[in-house]
Order: structure tokens, then C-alpha cells, then sequence
């Protein structure tokens, strides 16, 4: 407890900091591009086309079962890339700021902490496209979408615990980073964005199939966040409790796995 | 009272022989018993302490601990052993321009190395014509800092440094760049931070810069404490000994 309250005082100091990174990462990003932010749109909006029509021109079976394919596709994009986005780039975010922190004295994990919210920044953003597709296929809008915050917010905890994670690995083993990569890979087929597993037809290997997808922590942020976006329905105590306890340990054992190590970093970097 | 307090500070740092990046090459190395370190003491038992008000002085030769000494002290470094304690907010100077984006604009980096050093966007708001003013940049201010030359950026690092009134300050050699005239102006706005209640570290290999701007000296010599006392006494042994 105490220890929390140290990071929050830290944090309460170095909140400008953060917002001024935050804002040095925008600006480096859309900086000398024509459309600048408009690509955080447009791009997201662009990679749903091209998969609606791959996925229901050339591999038709997989969208049947789901009611608006295209929403029900962005939302699955637009997540997992987030949680892709932010803890890839929290992963190298303590080495690269190498130079500074041997320098300087920052709290360490505001690194980690300042791209997570940059990716969170960007997928705001990028909700922009999924307005559009769903004015565009005429999507209801349900009441319930305020309640996309809940499995939005513990994602935001869950990838910066994760970020920490692997923010201290990488500083020791930097194989990790072209590990992780890998494993995003593998995680995005077992995230059922572009197709339905409670929708397939039953078969042994879909039943394992279903069974081990359940253990995957984005499946379920997605399946909660289009629960109520594109279902209308409130949020399952099921989807409470599993985004809530895998958002708050990942975040516990991140920063304690952090605070462990961060006094070595800068022998190591 | 004591500012900065040094206890039996030692700071070992392991050098990798054969610095293994990758988890292969960790395994492969601790398999065939080559994992190694060589240990290196950069500190050993330093102890000293520095009162309010000092300007005190760290002199030695190249590798003997001193810029270690200085993150010690600024936090960035943990000691491996003792402890150190510093009384209030510290403007480290270790190097000038840390943490300036090059990609950015003066402009910018202005409010990002601020709030880098713990300041409020407001207070830089406020002191804004003042760091441009003592930097001498005006004309430059929207220009991306990787065209500047290193005395610019050493301007405006100082500028953004000096702005508070931090109750410690740490600077490590970095009068050494700039023109004569900027030295002299850095000097007086030390000075003048002094004057005010704070407290100065300085390295220099410029024994003149030292006499002429500290009370109190701690000569380092293979990361261990050789003398410590007032200016007069301890530039005298060390120049008695290197210049002969």
C-alpha cells in the first residue's frame, strides 16, 4: 500500500511529463505527412475493407453466423491492435530512452507507461473508423455502448502490465522483443477477430478449439466490447470479473517485476 | 546543515567480457562455464558531506569516479553499497541537452526537457522569454534541434537547467563548451544561483575554474576519496602532484 502511494505521488510530479511525451510521439508520428492524424483513421478503415472483402468473397463460410461482419470485424482489429501496438512499443520504450536515463533522474516506469497511452491515444482515434463502418452497414446504436469503457479501460491496465513485463526482459534479453513479435502473431489467430468460435460447427477440435481460446485474456476484451457495442446487451458478470482480475494482476505483477529490476537498468543498457 | 550527505558509498559495475545480448548466447556461455564477470569498483568507501551553501569541487583524473560520483548523487545510479541523502531538488547538469529530442523544435524541447526535470508547464510558460533571452536563440526557436551545433544546444540545456532555483545543483564539466563569453555568463549565473541559497557541485578539469569558484574541494583518485578540505589546501597537493 505504501508503495503504491510513493508511485502515485511520483506520478502526481511527473504527470506533465508524460502528457508532454505523449504529445512528442504524436507530433513525431503524423509530422511532414499530408493527412497526419486522418491515417489513424483512415488506416484502420482501409485494412477492414480489404479483410471484409477477403473474408467474404474468397473464405465465405467464416463471416456466416455473425450478424454485421464488418463491425463485427473492426472491433476485433481495432483492440487487438491496440494491445499489439502498446505492448510492443512499451517493450523497447526503457531502451530506447537510454540516453536520458542515464542522465537524468526519471521514474522509470513512465516509459512504459507514456506508450501504452500514446497506442491508447491512437486507438481513440481510430474509434473514428469504427463509427463509420457502422453508420456505413447501418448498425444499431445501443444504450450499452458507454459500457464499452469498462472492457476498454481494463485493457489499458492489462497491456500496461503486460508492457512492464516485458519492458524489464528486454533491457536483459533482447530476443524477447523478436519473441514477442512472434507470439502477437499466434495470439491474433486465438482472438477470434474474423471469426465467431462459439458459432462454429461442433467437432472435437472445435471444442478445443473454444476451450483454449477461454484462457485467452484479449478474446475476452473483444468479446465483451462487442457485446455491447454491436449486441446490445449488458456486460456478463463472467466478462466483469475476467477482464477486472486479469487487467489488476497483470498490472500488480508488472510492476513488481519492474520495481525488482529497475535499478539495474542502467548497468545494462 | 548538511545538503548531501555521502556514506561509504561503493559502486561496482560488472564488465561483461563477453557481453552476451541474446538468451542463446547467455545459456551457451553459462553451459561452458564462461559466464564471468569482471567486477570494477568505480567508487570505493567514499564518505563526505556537503553543507548549504557550498560550491564544492570534485577533481581527479579521467576514470577515477567522478561523473559515477555525480549520478550517485542526481539518483540516476544506485549504490552498490552505502547510502547517499540529498536535501531538496536537484538540477543535474551531467550532461547538457540530456534528453532533448533532436526531431524536435527548440520550442518544443523547451516545455519537454522542463517538465523532464519535474517543472510545471505553467512555470516554464512563465520563464519562457527568459531561458530564449539567456540562450540567445531567438531566431532559432522553430528550427528541429538536429540542425543546431552542440554550443547551441549546450545554451539552451543550461538555460532550462538554471531557470529555478533548485536547492542543488550538479554540473559536470559542461563549461567546457561555449565560447569564452557564454562561460563567463554561465559562471555568473551560478554565481548568482549561489547567492540565493544554492548549492553547487562541479566538476572541471580546470583547476583555474575550480579555484576561482569553490570553497570547498574533494580530490578523487581511483574511485577513492584522496583529500577532502577547503579549495586552497587540496588544489595545492593536487597540483603539486600532476604538475611536476
Amino acid at each position: 500500500m505504501k508503495l503504491f502511494k510513493a508511485y502515485c505521488q511520483d506520478f502526481f510530479r511527473y504527470r506533465y511529463l508524460l502528457y508532454n511525451l505523449v504529445g512528442r510521439d504524436f507530433k513525431l508520428k503524423y509530422r511532414r505527412s499530408v493527412l497526419g492524424v486522418i491515417w489513424s483513421v483512415l488506416n484502420p478503415l482501409l485494412m477492414n475493407v480489404v479483410m471484409v472483402i477477403v473474408f467474404s468473397t474468397i473464405m465465405d463460410m467464416r463471416s456466416a453466423g455473425i450478424k454485421n461482419f464488418s463491425v463485427y470485424l473492426i472491433i476485433g482489429q481495432l483492440l487487438f491492435s491496440f494491445f499489439n501496438e502498446a505492448t510492443s512499443v512499451a517493450m523497447g520504450s526503457v531502451l530506447s530512452s537510454a540516453p536520458l536515463l542515464r542522465k537524468v533522474y526519471i521514474p522509470k516506469y513512465i516509459f512504459p507507461l507514456e506508450k501504452v497511452t500514446f497506442s491508447l491515444v491512437n486507438c481513440l482515434f481510430s474509434f473514428i473508423a469504427l463509427i463509420i463502418v457502422m453508420v456505413v452497414t447501418r448498425a444499431p446504436l445501443h444504450l450499452t455502448v458507454i459500457l464499452a469503457l469498462y472492457p476498454l479501460m481494463t485493457l489499458f491496465v492489462f497491456s500496461l502490465g503486460i508492457g512492464l513485463i516485458l519492458a524489464t526482459l528486454a533491457v536483459f534479453f533482447r530476443d524477447i522483443m523478436h519473441l514477442w513479435n512472434v507470439f502477437t502473431t499466434a495470439l491474433m489467430y486465438f482472438s477470434a477477430i474474423f471469426y465467431d468460435p462459439m458459432g462454429l460447427q461442433t467437432s472435437p477440435s472445435v471444442l478445443f478449439l473454444q476451450k483454449f481460446i477461454s484462457f485467452n485474456p484479449v478474446y475476452w476484451y473483444i468479446t465483451a466490447f462487442r457485446g455491447v457495442v454491436l449486441d446490445g446487451r449488458l456486460l456478463t458478470s463472467a466478462e466483469i470479473l475476467v477482464c477486472g482480475i486479469c487487467g489488476i494482476v497483470a498490472l500488480i505483477v508488472g510492476l513488481l517485476v519492474f520495481r525488482k529490476y529497475q535499478d539495474k537498468f542502467v548497468l545494462h543498457m | 546543515m548538511n545538503m548531501i550527505e555521502i556514506e561509504n558509498v561503493s559502486m561496482r559495475f560488472n564488465l561483461a567480457r563477453e557481453k552476451s545480448e541474446s538468451l542463446k548466447e547467455y545459456f551457451l556461455q553459462m553451459v561452458q562455464g564462461k559466464l564471468h564477470f569482471d567486477e570494477f569498483y568505480a567508487l570505493r568507501n567514499v564518505t563526505f558531506n556537503v553543507e548549504k551553501g557550498d560550491f564544492f569541487g570534485l577533481i581527479g583524473l579521467n576514470g577515477s569516479g567522478k561523473s559515477t560520483l555525480l549520478k550517485v548523487i542526481s539518483g540516476v545510479y544506485k549504490p552498490t553499497e552505502g547510502t547517499t541523502r540529498v536535501k531538496g531538488t536537484i538540477a543535474p547538469l551531467i550532461e547538457l541537452g540530456a534528453g532533448f529530442d533532436m526531431d524536435l523544435t527548440a520550442r518544443e524541447n523547451i516545455y519537454l526537457n522542463g517538465t523532464v526535470l519535474g517543472l510545471t508547464p505553467k512555470y516554464i510558460q512563465e520563464k519562457f522569454d527568459e531561458i530564449v533571452e539567456f540562450s540567445e536563440l531567438k531566431d532559432f526557436l522553430d528550427v528541429p534541434l538536429k540542425n543546431y551545433s552542440s554550443g547551441m544546444i549546450a545554451r539552451i540545456g543550461f538555460a532550462i537547467a538554471t531557470i529555478t532555483q533548485p536547492d542543488v545543483l550538479i554540473a559536470d564539466e559542461i563549461l567546457s563548451v561555449g565560447d569564452f563569453l557564454f562561460q563567463e555568463k554561465c559562471e555568473k549565473r551560478m554565481q548568482h544561483l549561489r547567492e540565493n541559497g544554492t548549492t553547487m557541485i562541479l566538476v572541471s578539469h580546470s583547476i583555474q575554474q575550480i579555484e576561482r569558484n569553490c570553497n570547498k574541494v574533494a580530490w578523487l583518485e581511483k574511485g577513492r576519496l584522496k583529500m577532502v578540505g577547503d579549495t586552497k589546501t587540496v588544489c595545492d597537493a593536487y597540483k603539486q602532484i600532476h604538475q611536476e
